[in-house]
């Protein structure tokens, strides 16, 4: 790894974030946010020209303070972390900008809750440094990191629903990280080392890895709220205010998937199976069925929108049997691969803006309505008609109609199951998507539905609306630069990449 | 002569453009609007009619770009989905005047006639999509495009009928998906045409292939409302007149017509349907459903759900005649296509003036109505005949063609089902001519017509008359070059050639 070209965009990407998050600290309530919001813009600017760095010279790398891993710590943002750090910037800057007019529209009544913005730049830095992080324990460091801003952030009104549904976040969250570091713990007594790419070569399949990578999916699964460990999504992202819930949504949970692929695909193939993929995919296609019923059956805007998270993280679960093959196949003839990660970086992609644009569409309802009950959604359509339109397109992007990015996702991960022959993922794809057209649906329903004179809409600024638009068309425009981007990441060596399982039948059977 | 053109795209863009632009003006603005919706339909009527010179100088437009990855948008001007799209676009041009006239004064306009224009692009898409990949995402736009326009009027009942719209579309486009993902998997990105492709792979994945023209067939069947999926249909009629005139007579159900069309004769091509067995199946239900929406329409007092029953059977001709293979049933298939449009738009349409005018919806209340509005029902009268299939009127060719080549075909019993749909036809829509005519009005004397003054707005007579004489003049004129029945043979010739 230390022979590649280096660069101190790794370092700048956390330490911008952090820099600015503490600087913020020293201002009062009206320059915190002047600085918060400037430093999303700075940090934006700086992903993006990251980015083009990488377009430009491959994956570059920083070894912080010079000492070479195993001893030190190594930054590297190949291709597959460069278009999860370009999310995080692209869907951030907007929910930022929604931030900075929602914290004024509400100052009256909350004081402006100017800790959002060291909070929310503290969790950048976080995310930014799980995407980069090439060190198991550096991971566990910035999903700590990750964990405890995001559970601050979706306490921080103060209610106490949101007080309860946090602790419960927190509890899961450290439930989590302890699984997680008791797998790394295992994986440093057994082989000495904690860098993934060495670790790809040295790891050695046996109990001890089978065990550590039984911990590990563990606790990433419960905080990617991957089922059956979802419990805590709903009400926590339900009850934090809107530029949060859309954050906790659209990105956080992204990180904990981020790697648990590359653990999965870097790391532990030696020790995986083809039932250990099968199985995962059940649990995906589980939260899918299940995630959107639930969404089906609420009553409430925002439990609607959190539900719905649980059914679209499955689809990502969805994509591991396809990338770990069956006894017998080799990667070479496995040409469902490339559709397989496709599927799961669009889906990753096109969920993020269509899920920010929905919980920030709930947000203005609830700013205008008071409630976000759907009952009172009636002539919406009237009243908001651009927001009517953002829940409308973003809906669109979830069912995964074209030509959304959500039917980007939802044609490749078809087709991934087609070429592979495991047909069996088809019908939960379809039921998926017929489930979320029935709450998103059900909500236009509502939208175009005559009036009742009870419920008065009170004026939300139009800035609001139209970021939450924006976002919703980008879950279209996404589909565009899809040529480009998938050429991008190829040049990434586990993009594309499956899994071979050594071993046949028993948990760990002798190779 | 393969060269790209734009000329395809700027035919959608004709009505996109006014669909995006009508969205974000203001309610008031109704001159302007107007302008962009009659511009758009003008623009439409007269880039389709010099697409169409241009192809028989032998011309070929096609355009395509690489949507992403292995997903290409491909428009390609034949003879077939220029003769829908001109369709479309020619009736579109009527019913925009009708529904200017229609909902004069009436709420929300701009979004009606924004989605309206949004419809017809989605429909002139899948009439010129050049593959299956691009019909099917004009097929989805489609759906969502009129949504908004069935529950229009926003009441509870419309935003119920809207709810049993969804299912059954959005079910239907699910079970499309698969269909076209798994085609894609195994065939590749098919255009519309290349049936050899299938046809080289039938012997080595005869079950794929088999599941997957079913999903397909399903998918499209919901709006082509075959039977048993048939359901959304009578219960959309509660959107307002121009919207069950176009849509729900012409364009949202023709595009799962002219998409059975596509499947059978361009992706899976006649040979391979008809040895497979394919065509038995989908003439079993087409003819079932000629019969069942006959029966149902039979028992309707609402007029406008009469017609939507009438639909339903009227639509599955195009399917059992695709069904059938042969020269002259395709004919007859291809130019109902075209013939049953023209003549259930005037039915509509009379249907929407007897409403608006004197506020009748019910066939009981019809008694002597022939009297007060005479173009009206007139126009409908010739539409009703033509239905029943009484020469000169368009219906009739159908029918003659369809009948004859079940007959050369050896199908006798096609005959018996075109034979016992005829008389059911006659028998719900004969009873509403003789009412209309010959009953003695019950009107008070100051509800009489004044002399000199028309019988309903002209925006909303002019349309009706039209689409009448074109449902004759269709008819008449059926034998000279350029008439719907010349291209439809021709089209057909082409195909069965190729055997």
């Amino acid at each position: 790894m230390t022979h590649l070209p280096t660069s101190s965009f790794p370092a700048l990407l956390v330490g911008l974030p952090i820099l600015l998050a503490t600087l913020s600290l020293f201002f009062g309530s009206k320059g915190r946010a002047v600085v918060g919001l400037a430093g999303s813009l700075l940090t934006t600017a700086l992903s993006l020209i990251a980015i083009a760095e990488v377009t430009r010279r491959g994956t570059v790398i920083h070894i912080l303070g010079g000492w070479d891993p195993p001893l030190g710590i190594l930054l590297r943002i190949d291709p597959l972390a460069a278009v999860f750090i370009g999310m995080l910037a692209l869907v951030g800057v907007f929910i930022s900008l929604y931030a900075w007019w929602y914290f004024r529209v509400r100052e009256a009544d909350t004081g402006g809750l100017p800790q959002f913005w060291p909070l929310w730049l503290f969790l950048w830095a976080g995310m930014n440094g799980l995407f980069l992080s090439n060190d198991l324990f550096n991971l566990f460091v910035t999903l700590e990191v990750v964990g405890i801003s995001a559970v601050a952030l979706a306490v921080l009104s103060g209610k106490t629903t949101a007080l309860t549904a946090g602790l419960r976040y927190l509890l899961a969250a450290i439930t989590g990280s302890m699984a997680y570091l008791f797998g790394v713990a295992l994986i440093y007594g057994s082989t000495g080392t904690l860098d993934i790419s060495l670790l790809g070569q040295v790891l050695e399949p046996g109990a001890t890895t089978t065990f550590a990578l039984l911990v590990i999916t563990l606790g990433l699964m419960i905080k990617m709220a991957g089922f059956p460990f979802h419990f805590w999504l709903p009400p926590a992202h339900s009850a934090a205010l809107a530029p949060v819930s859309a954050l906790l949504s659209a990105l956080v949970v992204k990180g904990a998937f981020y790697i648990l692929l590359r653990l999965w695909m870097e790391v532990f193939g030696v020790s995986l199976t083809y039932a250990a993929g099968q199985l995962i995919g059940v649990a995906g296609a589980v939260a899918v069925i299940w995630g959107s019923w639930q969404a089906f059956m609420q009553t409430s805007l925002k439990l609607i929108v959190a539900h719905s998270s649980v059914a679209q993280l499955g689809y990502l679960l969805m994509v591991f049997p396809l990338l770990i093959l069956a006894p017998g196949v080799t990667t070479d003839s496995a040409d469902w691969l490339s559709p397989a990660w496709t599927a799961g970086i669009y889906q990753v992609i096109s969920h993020a803006f269509a899920k920010a644009s929905f919980f920030l569409s709930a947000g203005i309802i609830i700013m205008a309505l008071g409630h976000d009950r759907i009952e009172s959604l009636r002539n919406l359509v009237g009243n908001m008609r651009i927001t009517a339109m953002a829940i409308g397109l973003a809906g669109v992007s979830l069912i995964g109609l074209p030509p959304s990015g959500g039917f980007m996702a939802k044609w490749m991960l078809l087709k991934g199951i087609f070429l592979s022959g495991q047909w069996w993922w088809a019908p939960v794809v379809l039921t998926g998507s017929l489930l979320t057209a029935g709450y998103v649906f059900m909500l236009l329903r509502l939208a175009f539905a005559p009036a009742r004179e009870m419920d008065t809409f009170r004026p939300v600024p139009k800035s609001l609306e139209v970021v939450a638009l924006l976002l919703a068309i980008g879950s279209f425009l996404i589909v565009f630069p899809a040529d480009f981007l998938i050429q991008f990441l190829e040049s990434s060596a586990v993009f594309g990449s499956g899994i071979e399982p050594i071993m046949e039948g028993g948990e760990y059977g002798n190779n | 002569m393969e060269t790209t053109s734009i000329l395809p795209l700027l035919i959608l863009v004709s009505s996109l453009i006014p669909g995006i632009l009508i969205l974000l003006l203001k309610e008031e603005q109704v001159g302007l609007r107007t302008f962009l919706n009659l511009f758009g339909a003008v623009a439409k009527v007269s880039l389709i009619a010099w697409v169409f010179a241009g192809y028989l100088r032998g011309e070929e437009y096609t355009f395509f770009f690489s949507l992403a990855l292995d997903l290409t948008f491909s428009l390609r001007v034949d003879q077939l989905g220029l003769f829908f799209a001109a369709l479309s676009a020619v009736l579109w041009l009527v019913t925009t005047l009708y529904a200017i006239g229609y909902l004069e004064g009436g709420m929300h306009r701009r979004r009606f006639f924004a989605f309206f224009s949004l419809c017809v692009t989605a429909s002139t898409g899948i009439a010129l999509s050049g593959n299956v990949l691009t019909f099917f995402i004009f097929y989805e736009f489609l759906t969502l495009s009129t949504y908004p326009l069935v529950v229009h009027r926003g009441t509870d009942k419309a935003v119920e009928a809207g709810r049993t719209y969804l299912w059954y579309t959005i079910g239907g486009g699910t079970i499309l998906f698969l269909g076209v993902v798994g085609l894609f998997v195994l065939a590749g990105p098919i255009y519309f045409g290349q049936t050899e492709i299938i046809a080289s792979l039938i012997s080595d994945y005869p079950t794929q292939l088999t599941i997957l023209f079913f999903l397909l067939l399903t998918g499209l069947a919901v709006k082509a409302a075959i039977f048993p999926l048939h359901g959304w249909l009578p219960v959309s009629m509660v959107a307002p007149a121009p919207v069950s005139a176009l849509l729900h007579a012409v364009a949202v159900v023709k595009a799962g017509a002219f998409g059975i069309v596509r499947l059978v004769y361009d992706v899976y091509g006649v040979g391979v349907a008809e040895k497979m067995n394919y065509l038995n199946v989908l003439a079993a239900f087409a003819a079932f459903t000629i019969i069942y929406g006959s029966v149902r329409a039979l028992f309707q007092d609402d007029f406008k759900k009469r017609l939507a029953f009438s639909t339903v059977s009227q639509l599955s001709y195009i399917a059992l005649g695709v069904a059938i293979p042969g020269v002259l049933t395709s004919t007859g298939a291809i130019v109902h296509l075209v013939h049953q449009g023209i003549m259930k738009i005037t039915m509509f349409f009379a249907a929407g003036n007897v409403a608006e005018t004197y506020g009748y919806k019910n066939i009981s209340q019809l008694n002597g109505i022939g009297r007060r509005m005479p173009l009206t029902m007139g126009a409908f009268t010739i539409a009703a005949f033509g239905m029943i299939g009484l020469p000169p009127v368009a219906g009739f060719i159908s029918k003659w063609y369809l009948g004859l080549g079940a007959v050369e075909a050896g199908s006798y019993w096609v005959v018996l089902v075109l034979l016992a749909s005829s008389a059911l036809n006659a028998a719900y829509f004969l009873p509403i001519v003789y009412r209309a005519w010959f009953y003695e009005p019950e009107y008070e004397v100051s509800r009489l017509r004044q002399s000199g003054r028309l019988e309903a707005q002209a925006l909303l007579l002019i349309p009706v008359v039209v689409t009448g004489l074109l449902s004759l003049a269709a008819g008449v004129f059926a034998a000279s070059a350029g008439s719907p029945l010349s291209i439809a043979r021709e089209i057909a010739e082409k195909l069965y050639m190729l055997l």
